[in-house]
C-alpha cells in the first residue's frame, strides 16, 4: 500500500483493529489529559490522516532518547506510532548508510516541505564553528539548519535538545546549546527527560496529527498535558514527606518501608514530569519507586543542580572558610569599634574632670 | 543561572557570611566595652554575688510582666510567645530546614511532622499580623516604633508567609516560590545583625544588667 493511503486503511491492512485503533486513541486522549470526546475526534483525524512525515536528528547525545521511544514494553503503543508516521531519517534506526540516508533525508524534505515534522535529540556544539560534532562531514548546526528550513514543526526530544543536557553542563567544552537557542522562527515543542518518557513523545506526536497543531506548552515549551504537575505532587511517598518521616540512608528502615527520599536529594519537587503518573517500561516503576531520588532530570540544568544526592533546602555551597573569616573580621571590627568607644568615653570623662578643676 | 540556584548558592553565602560578620563584630563591640560600675554605694547588705545572682533572676523574671502590668501587657505578651514559639517550632522542627543546618553544621535532631508545621506557621502568621496590627493602634506603641520595628517585622514575616505559600504551592510554581523564601531568609539574616532582630542575642544582657542595677539600688527584680 502507498504512502498516500489513508492511515486508517494501512492500519486495517496490518491487522491492527477498529478496537485496538479505538483503544489507542482513548489513551492519548487520557494520557494528554482531553476530553472524552476527544477520543473520536483523535480516531477520526487519525483514519483520515497520511502518514507523517518525520525527519529524526540525533547530534550530541546517547540514544538513550531512541531507546526510550522504542524498548517500550506491551502494548506496544509505540510500534503504533511507528504506522502513523513515516521514520524518513534516523540514524540508529534507518538501514541504510552515507550518501543513501543523507539523499533520503533530503528527498524527505522535498516531498514534504513545509509539512514535515523535525525531531530532534541531542544539543548542538557551536563553539568553534561547531566542529565538535559533524554528520556527513556537515556541523550539526548546519544540518539542523537545512532540515529545519521547509519544516511544519520541530520537536526537541529529550533535556539534551531541550535545554542543552549533560553536553551543556559545566564546563561545556563544546558550546552546546538547546535547539530552542537555534531555531526561533518554526514551531517548537520540548520533550524533556533523560530520557523522556514514550509516551510523552508518542502522545504528544499523536495530538500534532490528530489536531494539526502544537498541544498547550508550559513556560518552557513543554506539553502541560506531561509536564504540568511535578513529581513530588503525584508521588506515591508524598504522604511520608506530609508526616515528615524521610529515609535517612538508602538501605535504611525508612528506605525499605517506602518513606519520602527529600533527605537523600530527591529533586521530584522542582521537576515537573509525568514519571510518577505514566511510569515507565509499561506503567511498572519508576525512579522513586525503585528506591532512588529523583534526579531532576526533565529540568534545565540539572546536571549543576548542587548535586543528586543534597537535599533541595540547604545551600549549594558550604561555608568553611568563609565563615571563619566572616567572624575573624567581625571579631577585629567589634574590636577596634569598642576600643574607639573606650577612647571616646576616656577623653569625655577627662575634659569632665578638666572642667570640674576650672571651676 | 536559575533563580533557584542563585538562592541556594550566591545569596545564602552572602547573607550567611554578613550574618556571622555582623553578629560577631555587634557582641564584641558590646562586651569589649568598659565596664565603669556603679558609682553609688550599694544599699546595705547587697554583695556583688547577689547583684550576679539578681542578674540572672532578671533574665528569667522578665520573661512575664509585674502583676500591675499583666493586664496592659497580656496581649503584647501572651502574642509575643505564640509568634516566638512558633517561629522557633517552624525553623527547628520542619524537617527541610533542619537539613539546611546539618549542612552548615554537621548537626541534626527529629522533625516534626510537616502538616503540624504547616498549622503552627499559618498561627504563626496570624500572630505577627495581630502583633503588627496592634502596634498601629496602639498610639503609645505607634508614637515610639520606627522604620527598624517594621522592617524587622517585615523581615521576619516574610520568610513565613513565603514557606506556606511554597508549601502549598499557591501563587507561582514551587521553584520560584522556594527560591523567593531562600531569598527571603537571606533578607533576614542580612537585616537581623543590624536591626532589631540582634534582640535574640541582646536580650540577656539587657535583662541582665537591669537585674544587676535594681540589686545595687536594693530592689527586688
Amino acid at each position: 500500500m502507498s504512502d498516500d493511503a489513508p492511515l486508517g486503511d494501512m492500519l486495517a491492512k496490518r491487522g491492527v483493529s477498529r478496537r485496538a485503533f479505538l483503544k489507542y486513541a482513548a489513551y492519548t486522549a487520557s494520557i494528554m489529559a482531553l476530553p472524552a470526546t476527544s477520543t473520536n475526534v483523535i480516531a477520526q483525524a487519525l483514519a483520515t490522516a497520511k502518514r507523517q512525515s518525520v525527519i529524526w536528528l540525533s547530534f550530541q547525545e546517547c540514544t538513550g532518547c531512541t531507546e526510550s521511544l522504542t524498548r517500550s514494553f506491551s502494548p506496544t503503543l509505540e510500534d503504533l506510532i511507528f504506522d502513523f508516521i513515516s521514520l524518513d531519517y534516523h540514524h540508529t534506526l534507518q538501514a541504510v548508510s552515507g550518501d543513501a540516508a543523507e539523499n533520503a533525508r533530503h528527498a524527505a524534505m522535498v516531498e514534504n516541505k513545509g509539512k514535515y515534522i523535525v525531531v530532534v535529540d541531542g544539543s548542538v556544539p557551536i563553539k568553534d564553528d561547531g566542529v565538535y560534532s559533524t554528520i556527513a562531514g556537515m556541523t550539526n548546526l548546519d544540518m539542523l539548519n537545512e532540515t529545519v528550513k521547509d519544516a511544519f514543526a520541530v520537536v526537541s526530544v529529550g533535556t539534551c535538545a531541550a535545554f542543552g543536557g549533560i553536553p551543556h553542563a559545566k564546563p561545556n567544552p563544546t558550546g552546546a546549546v538547546a535547539i530552542s537557542e537555534i531555531i526561533k522562527d518554526k514551531p517548537l515543542i520540548n520533550i524533556s527527560g533523560c530520557p523522556p518518557i514514550p509516551e510523552a513523545i508518542t502522545g504528544t506526536l499523536s495530538y500534532i496529527l490528530s489536531f494539526g497543531k502544537i498541544p498547550e506548552l508550559d513556560h518552557l515549551g513543554r506539553p502541560k498535558a506531561f509536564f504540568g504537575e511535578t513529581i513530588h505532587d503525584r508521588c506515591y511517598r508524598r504522604p511520608f514527606y506530609e508526616r515528615g518521616m524521610f529515609a535517612k540512608s538508602f538501605d535504611d528502615e525508612g528506605a525499605r518501608n517506602g518513606w519520602c527520599l527529600y533527605e537523600l536529594g530527591c529533586k521530584g519537587p522542582v521537576a515537573y514530569n509525568a514519571c510518577a503518573t505514566l511510569k515507565w517500561n509499561g506503567g511498572t516503576s519508576f525512579p522513586i519507586q525503585s528506591g532512588h531520588g529523583c534526579l531532576g532530570c526533565s529540568e534545565p540544568d540539572f546536571w549543576d543542580m548542587g548535586g543528586f544526592y543534597k537535599p533541595l533546602s540547604t545551600s549549594l555551597d558550604g561555608l568553611g572558610k568563609t565563615a571563619a573569616i566572616a567572624a575573624a573580621a567581625g571579631a577585629v571590627i567589634g574590636t577596634g569599634s569598642a576600643l574607639l568607644a573606650r577612647r571616646h568615653q576616656e577623653n569625655y570623662l577627662k575634659d569632665l574632670a578638666d572642667k570640674d578643676e576650672e571651676i | 543561572m536559575e533563580l533557584l540556584e542563585f538562592a541556594r548558592g550566591p545569596a545564602m553565602n552572602v547573607a550567611m557570611t554578613v550574618f556571622i560578620f555582623g553578629v560577631v563584630w555587634r557582641l564584641v563591640a558590646l562586651l569589649a566595652l568598659p565596664y565603669r560600675g556603679i558609682k553609688s554605694r550599694p544599699r546595705e547588705g547587697v554583695t556583688p554575688e547577689r547583684e550576679i545572682f539578681s542578674g540572672f533572676r532578671g533574665v528569667v523574671r522578665r520573661m512575664w510582666p509585674y502583676p500591675a502590668f499583666v493586664k496592659a501587657a497580656l496581649f503584647s505578651t501572651l502574642n509575643g510567645y505564640v509568634f516566638h514559639i512558633g517561629l522557633a517550632i517552624i525553623v527547628f522542627g520542619f524537617g527541610p530546614h533542619i537539613l539546611f543546618f546539618k549542612n552548615l553544621f554537621g548537626i541534626s535532631w527529629a522533625n516534626l511532622p510537616n502538616n503540624l508545621v504547616y498549622a503552627v506557621g499559618v498561627l504563626t502568621l496570624g500572630s505577627l499580623v495581630a502583633a503588627l496590627v496592634h502596634r498601629l493602634v496602639d498610639p503609645p506603641k505607634r508614637l515610639i516604633s520606627t522604620f527598624n520595628d517594621y522592617f524587622s517585622w517585615f523581615v521576619t514575616f516574610a520568610p513565613v508567609v513565603t514557606g506556606l505559600l511554597a508549601s502549598a504551592h499557591l501563587g507561582a510554581r514551587y521553584e520560584t516560590l522556594l527560591a523567593v523564601h531562600i531569598l527571603s531568609i537571606a533578607l533576614f539574616l542580612i537585616w537581623f545583625p543590624f536591626g532589631k532582630l540582634m534582640h535574640s542575642f541582646l536580650f540577656a544582657f539587657s535583662r541582665g544588667v537591669t537585674g544587676i542595677r535594681m540589686k545595687h539600688r536594693g530592689a527586688q527584680i
